[in-house]
């Protein structure tokens, strides 16, 4: 579905600032799998969903999804088949349009946008059904402004909004960090809801350990732009925290810092 | 004085429709976009000439509106794929506009006194009108501009609530959302600064047949006329949703225009301070919301918003009204 081939990326190369954020990332992705990713801060796990996405251009390797290579599409092209939902709950949404212009605008990931309007009643209509399955009242409030909705019902609505068209790739970059423990959680909850209901192909970057085992078909672990540790199948279902970070230590010589990482 | 205020609403009025497009740069785009102290004489000098020619004016004032298109094009081009910075492409453009305004006049001034024009054209209706109602020569001026004014903020509410529009706005607002789905936020900058310029440009068009003349100058400190027709707008009538808004706008530059005048009744003051009266209206509505407790204003975009960076939106969570979030 997914696949990276000795992906790398360096950030000022040449200066004295240089950074190698990824070193030769290989990945395979296969379809309808949940992949989470964890990894201490620097890891790289933003750059590694940046070039996916294609925010970021890499400096060496191949970007392949279901079999066409894609490393050189923008990244407007590419969001054509790959969503996201960002950190930054005022990212991922446009806080001066109303939530059904929001929900407008999602609709139209084919690229395809005319001078037609925007929000007619039968979509209306049909985004009222589809809001209503949040179920925090949203669906009585698509006239407001996005800007007046809290954190948590804006990353609800981003979530929303990137699967409105099913797209063949879901990132979802710590889309929950922003959030306080109990809104970070329930969106979390709607979010292996939407995966598993339509299928969905995903990588999504967490701190919160627990998540991260108990929720992907795959668990991968990065450090210093290098995958340093992945679990599947079995693996994965007896992994617990401890054994993860014992691990890290026997991989890496050192502990983790642990310092946002989430281990409960 | 009646007529004197009759006279400002009219120019008001023109002035509404460049602040529309003002508007669009500045507020909907995000763009300060400066291009309008040059597209608005582009506007006036093409129609002039054209009408000079013998064109007729309202094919002219058409020709007016696809030259600012093509301004704000090359200047949205400048920036999404130059990558120049916003205010130096609009500041490059504005400078070369002005070489080429007076290619397009051949030299500083033309005066239409004795053209045919829109308002000639409306002549023999006028005259008609005058014998049913007396005294309705003036009246017609402001209710033919009245419903260009309007025809023209009616348009530009469609264009922003369909698809295409809405993307222009996303992109004002929130470019990586754009990009993430599928939007080249290119596009929408280069579309939104050309329909901005036209407008621009529409209004020169019309002030040139109103004031009888085009002349090079015209066009200095339009954008900060634009500017402060857009703040007082928003500032008074604090309206939040878009063809209230837009609205808003119009009026914001026809209370501007009789600031003005009124202004200029002053004995002390000459017409050559207008630019400075100007300047000193935007400099109050930019200060003041800040001076009386500056908490309030935050939440209704306050004026200042223009030209300071947004304070982070995400800092808002839990202010939802009757969100059923807060206990989740
Ligand atoms: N635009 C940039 N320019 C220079 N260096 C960068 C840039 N973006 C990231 N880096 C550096 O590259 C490394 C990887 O960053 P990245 O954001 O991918 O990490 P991350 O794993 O997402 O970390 P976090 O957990 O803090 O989000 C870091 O050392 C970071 O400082
Ligand atoms: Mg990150």
């Amino acid at each position: 579905m997914l696949r990276l081939v000795g992906v790398s990326k360096i950030y000022n190369a040449g200066t004295s600032d240089e950074k190698a954020a990824l070193k030769g990332i290989d990945l395979d992705v296969r379809e309808g799998e949940l992949v989470t990713i964890i990894g201490s801060n620097g890891a790289g796990k933003s750059t590694l969903l940046n070039v996916i996405a294609g925010t970021i251009t890499p400096d060496e390797g191949h970007i392949v999804l279901d079999g066409t290579d894609i490393t050189d599409w923008p990244e407007h092209r590419r969001s054509r088949w790959i969503a996201r939902v960002f950190q930054d709950p005022a990212a991922g949404t446009a806080p001066n349009m109303t939530i059904e212009e929001n929900l407008a605008l999602a609709l139209a990931r084919d690229g395809r946008r005319t001078f037609r309007r925007g929000v007619t009643d039968e979509r209306r209509q049909a985004f009222r059904e589809r809001v209503r399955q949040l179920g925090i009242g949203l669906e009585n409030r698509l006239g407001v402004k996005v800007g007046a909705l809290s954190g948590g019902e804006r990353q609800a609505l981003a979530l929303l909004m990137a699967t409105l068209c099913r797209p063949k790739l879901l990132l979802l970059d710590e889309h929950t960090a922003a959030l306080d423990p109990k809104r970070a959680a329930w969106v979390s909850e709607l979010t292996v809801g939407l995966i598993r209901e339509l299928k969905l192909t995903a990588l999504m970057v967490t701190h919160n350990m627990k998540q991260a085992i108990e929720m992907g078909d795959r668990l991968i672990m990065m450090d210093e732009g290098e995958v340093i540790l992945t679990y599947e199948g079995e693996a994965k279902r007896s992994l617990t925290v401890e054994r993860l970070l014992q691990s890290f230590e026997r991989v890496r010589g050192s502990m983790l810092d642990t310092d946002r990482a989430v281990l409960a | 004085m009646a007529a004197a205020l009759i006279g400002a609403v009219e120019a008001g009025l023109i002035f509404g429709v460049m602040a529309l497009g003002v508007y669009l740069s500045f507020r909907v785009l995000n763009f300060p976009d400066l291009t309008v102290d040059g597209s608005f004489v582009t506007g006036a000098a093409l129609a002039s000439i054209l009408v000079v020619y013998g064109v007729s004016p309202w094919t002219a004032n058409l020709a007016a509106f696809v030259a600012g298109a093509t301004a704000g094009l090359i200047t949205g081009v400048l920036h999404a794929w130059g990558k120049i910075n916003p205010l130096l492409s609009g500041i490059l453009m504005m400078i070369a506009l002005y070489s080429i305004n007076l290619r397009i006049m051949g030299r500083p001034n033309i005066p239409l006194l004795h053209q045919r024009t829109m308002w000639t054209d409306l002549a023999p209706w006028t005259e008609r009108l005058q014998t049913v109602v007396p005294g309705a020569d003036h009246l017609i001026v402001l209710f033919v501009l009245g419903l260009m004014v309007l025809a023209m903020k009616l348009i530009l509410d469609w264009f922003l609530k369909t698809e295409i529009g809405l993307a222009v706005r996303a992109t004002g607002d929130s470019p990586r959302m754009v990009r993430s789905f599928s939007g080249d936020t290119r596009r929408f900058i280069v579309l939104g600064l050309a329909v901005s310029n036209a407008y621009v440009a529409f209004a020169g068009a019309l002030m040139a047949q109103y004031g009888g003349f085009a002349d090079i100058g015209m066009g200095i400190g339009m954008i900060v006329v634009g500017l402060a027709s857009v703040i007082i707008g928003e500032t008074l009538f604090r309206q939040t949703s878009l063809h209230r808004l837009t609205a808003a706008v119009i009026a914001g530059a026809v209370l501007y225009r009789i600031i003005i005048a009124l202004a200029l009744r002053a004995r002390f003051l000459e017409t050559g301070d207008v630019k400075l009266i100007t300047a000193l209206i935007v400099i109050l509505a930019l200060v003041l919301p800040e001076w009386r407790g500056g908490r309030k204003m935050t939440k209704a975009k306050p004026a200042s918003r223009i030209l300071r960076p947004l304070p982070s939106e995400g800092g808002e969570v839990g202010a939802s009204p009757g969100g059923r979030l807060q206990d989740l």
